[in-house]
């Protein structure tokens, strides 16, 4: 089913009585099974006004059409929505809808926040049908419960999301990358904590194993990102790296990259995404026995590549964070859960919450359900 | 303002529910002397009074669960309490309720400079969390005028701001995790050291809920690294319109201000005749404040003073050391006081979309001499929440009664300019009447059954948030079930 209004989205969902699998653009393929109910016909930017760094647009509005918006008056979403489409091999468009129900975010998460912070309201179609509206366009708002946030990175379990507002940044001037070169995880991590905790605001810290590699990026103005790649340059020094820059194209390149997970877009396998406390990512990463990762957010967010089928769950064992089954077949997506199962108490919660919103268990039924 | 009559039973029982608290909690935990529980009863919000029944002070986890545990079985309302800095009556006791302060829990648990962050006991105060870690160049961002007191179990309670949170966001954007206990005595986790919910985020909806799902007992924040110096410009407007085009500007710009401070006429009157900060007397004064290096704050202040002299202004001050920015500070942060002092005040807390805000200062103008009450615009441009102060005399019959409807006429404003009631301080009694002004009743059904799921009895903090007729049904029906 194509929907292209918020009202014939409320009829449908009224009268429907099987599971739908609620999407976008389907990019991220994370939508669950059932009839598929898509929301990329309700299109169009409704409100934008960059005076007060707000937009508002229905939810199927393509994700590259709110950029193109946006540059035109040189803003841009700060927190740079990871585009999962070459990762997971779907030649689709992600919708403003699917980012903010899937909370996709990227590199620059780690400073600035993830796309749940920048929501500031929402429109949904619960699951008997009923319009509900929470929060509004502006940028401090604490009137009643933040549902806002509770949708944000449900999936669609909770509601289908007619419609966003949300906060935009303006562009920086420049940016440039420190590379450090030669370092393990450990010294990576090391490295990179000293970076984020340093006051010279680094908004992108990752590190690739495979070319040992670890990349600091700096925006701003040209002056002051001189000026403190020169400061950060001094105190990595200890490091004993050798260290090199990004220009600003090449910089951009590298995080733009480093945002999609490129570098395993060619390789077969299953991928997980694992989101820790950075000081633990080493250890976990040894666990893990991988063929190949990636380290982002400092270390708080490692990219995993495994042989299809294997469970890393189970390598991992019990740990601070969650690990996602972002690529796999649907047989080990069912098999193994996409979520990370959780403890029993907030499992309860979850479903209690699910069964309010959608007593029918028509949304993404069981994408997100997993006790364990 | 009404409150919910209280239950008789759950009075008449107050002697069998003091005996089992002191089953759980040390004597000097359990306050339920008549001329002892006055001490509690009220916050901030000091117009409405009233005290509990019983007023208990856990110092660990455990006890509070046990404390809920007892007023579970007991059915007896729990209204929880940080320091009782709220503005919005969000602690205000009913004669019925036990109060559950966290002020004994005050401790710091963790901290982590490898992870960046802290975690503390709830009823540690806002300012101490940074006091915590500033030593070691970190500070805890969000900064409520109030941070000296309050604690951090408010802070979550009702996603605090502050001044800076135009960069650095308010506090469910620095929240990590917490522990937290549910009516029923369960002891939850959610979240902890990494950045992102593991499945549903219901740190994002336990954050601003006024104490209304859980009592929170610990909480992981984020710390962030000091900047290496912060500077502000002030500038004077002969028109608010000037004013807000300039705020306009400067955030397009791709300055990213930490700041953006605003003050109206009469409140620099007010602020001038108390703190004699040397404010130019005009229509509008913007405070704008930077930080970096010495050089990167000068380059930024340059670019906003740039952007400053196309608004033709009447005063344009730029800091160049501690003393001047402090100086630059002194009036706006003497503004509720020298207010205070002219009069009693109202505080609102709408928030506007920053475009609205010419067309919504003029129509307060217009109101405060229809209601005959003066008022005072102090306000975070940066981010469109404003504090407009009304002025009234407790003493004059009628007046209290004539600021309060002035205020939600200004409130009503607000939203109908696409904005919202309140922005940081929270809706608890003050607001919760007007909350069909903003929402419909299926939008607060929604949020309303987020609390069934958490609190089916609706014992916590019950007659807060949601218009009394809004949740009548629920809180009788809970009763009830009893």
């Amino acid at each position: 089913m194509n929907v292209v209004t918020e009202q014939e989205l409320a009829e449908f969902v009224a009268q429907t009585r099987e599971p739908l699998s609620v999407r976008g653009g389907n990019s991220r393929r994370m939508a669950g099974r059932g009839a598929p109910l898509s929301v990329a016909g309700m299109t169009g930017i409704t409100l934008y006004e960059p005076g007060a760094l707000t937009m508002v647009a229905r939810a199927g509005t393509p994700l590259a059409e709110i950029e193109a918006a946006l540059a035109r008056e040189n803003q841009r979403l700060a927190f740079e929505p990871i585009d999962h489409s070459g990762l997971v091999g779907a030649p689709a468009a992600a919708t403003i809808g699917g980012v903010f129900a899937s909370n996709a975010s990227g590199p620059r998460r780690l400073v600035v926040g993830a796309a749940r912070d920048f929501l500031l309201g929402v429109r949904f179609v619960d699951g008997r049908g009923v319009v509900v509206k929470n929060g509004g366009r502006v940028m401090k708002n604490v009137t009643g419960y933040d549902l806002v946030k509770l949708l944000a990175g449900s999936f669609g379990t909770l509601g289908v999301l007619s419609e966003v507002s949300f906060k935009v940044m303006p562009r920086v001037e420049t940016q440039i990358s420190l590379v450090l070169q030669g370092l393990d995880d450990m010294a990576a991590v090391a490295a990179m904590s000293r970076a984020m905790g340093s006051p010279y605001e680094v908004t992108g810290a990752a590190h690739d194993p495979a070319a040992a590699r670890t990349v600091l990026r700096l925006e701003g103005f040209e002056a002051s990102v001189a000026y403190r790649s020169a400061r950060l340059r001094e105190m990595l020094k200890e490091s004993g790296a050798e260290m090199t820059l990004l220009d600003e194209a090449g910089s951009d390149a590298f995080w733009c990259a480093q945002r999609n997970v490129a570098a395993f877009q060619q390789e077969v396998g299953d991928v997980w995404r694992v989101s820790c406390k950075p000081s633990d990512a080493p250890g976990l990463v040894q666990r893990a026995q991988a063929q190949a990762h990636l380290l982002d957010w400092a270390g708080g967010l490692i990219w995993v590549r495994l042989p299809a089928g294997s469970d890393l769950r189970a390598r991992l064992g019990s740990f601070t964070g969650h690990a996602t089954l972002v690529r796999g077949t649907d047989e080990t997506k069912v098999r193994l859960g996409v979520f990370q199962p959780q403890p029993a108490a907030i499992a309860r919660v979850s479903a209690a919450v699910r069964a309010k919103f959608d007593p029918k268990g028509l949304f993404n039924a069981g994408l997100m359900d997993a006790v364990g | 303002m009404q409150m919910p009559i209280p239950n008789a039973d759950v009075i008449a029982r107050k002697a069998r529910v003091v005996a089992r608290l002191l089953k759980v909690l040390p004597a000097d935990a359990v306050i339920h002397a008549e001329r002892e529980t006055k001490a509690y009863e009220c916050d901030a919000l000091t117009a409405y009074r009233c005290p509990p029944l019983i007023a208990v002070l856990p110092s660990s986890t455990r006890e509070v669960s046990e404390v809920l545990r007892i007023c579970h079985e007991e059915g007896v309302p729990v209204v929880p309490r940080g320091s009782g800095t709220s503005l919005a009556g969000g602690a205000l006791p009913t004669a019925d309720c036990v109060i559950l302060g966290v002020a004994r829990m005050n401790e710091v648990i963790e901290t982590d400079y490898d992870n960046r962050l802290i975690r503390v006991q709830a009823g540690r105060t806002n300012l101490s969390v940074t006091g915590a870690v500033e030593a070691d160049g970190f500070f805890y961002a969000p900064d409520p005028s109030s941070q000296l007191a309050c604690a951090i179990a408010g802070n979550i309670a009702m996603n605090s701001g502050g001044a800076h949170c135009l960069k650095y966001g308010v506090t469910t954007n620095n929240l990590l995790g917490v522990t937290m206990v549910m009516m029923d005595g369960e002891v939850i986790e959610i979240g902890g050291g990494y950045m992102d919910a593991g499945g549903l985020d219901l740190l994002g909806v336990i954050c601003g809920s006024e104490g209304q799902l859980g009592v929170v007992t610990e909480a992981t924040l984020r710390i962030l690294p000091k900047p290496e110096g912060a500077r502000p410009v002030l500038m004077g407007f002969d028109d608010n319109a000037v004013a807000g085009a300039c705020v306009s500007d400067i955030i397009k710009a791709g300055v990213l201000p930490v700041a953006i401070e605003f003050m109206d006429r009469p409140c620099i009157e007010a602020t001038e005749a108390f703190a004699k900060a040397g404010y130019p007397m005009c229509e509008a004064l913007l405070i704008v404040e930077v930080e970096g290096s010495d050089a990167e704050i000068d380059h930024q202040l340059a670019m906003i003073m740039e952007i400053a002299r196309r608004h033709n202004p009447v005063e344009l001050r730029e800091s160049r050391s501690a003393q001047e920015s402090a100086a630059i500070w002194l009036g706006r942060k003497s503004a509720f006081g020298a207010m205070g002092q002219i009069n009693d005040y109202m505080c609102l807390d709408g928030t506007i979309p920053v475009s609205a805000l010419p067309q919504v200062l003029r129509r307060i103008g217009e109101m405060s001499e229809a209601y005959g009450l003066n008022v005072g615009n102090v306000f975070h441009a940066g981010d469109g929440n404003m504090h407009p102060l009304i002025l009234f005399d407790a003493n004059k019959p009628g007046d209290l009664e004539r600021c309060e409807a002035f205020g939600a006429e200004i409130l009503k404003l607000c939203v109908e300019v696409g904005g919202c009631l309140t922005g940081e301080h929270g809706v608890g009694i003050e607001k919760r009447d007007l909350m069909y002004v903003q929402y419909d009743a299926a939008d607060l059904e929604a949020q309303m059954a987020v609390k069934d799921v958490f609190d089916p009895a609706w014992l916590l903090n019950p007659a807060k948030v949601f218009p009394l007729d809004a949740s009548a049904a629920r809180r009788v029906g809970a009763l009830a079930a009893q």
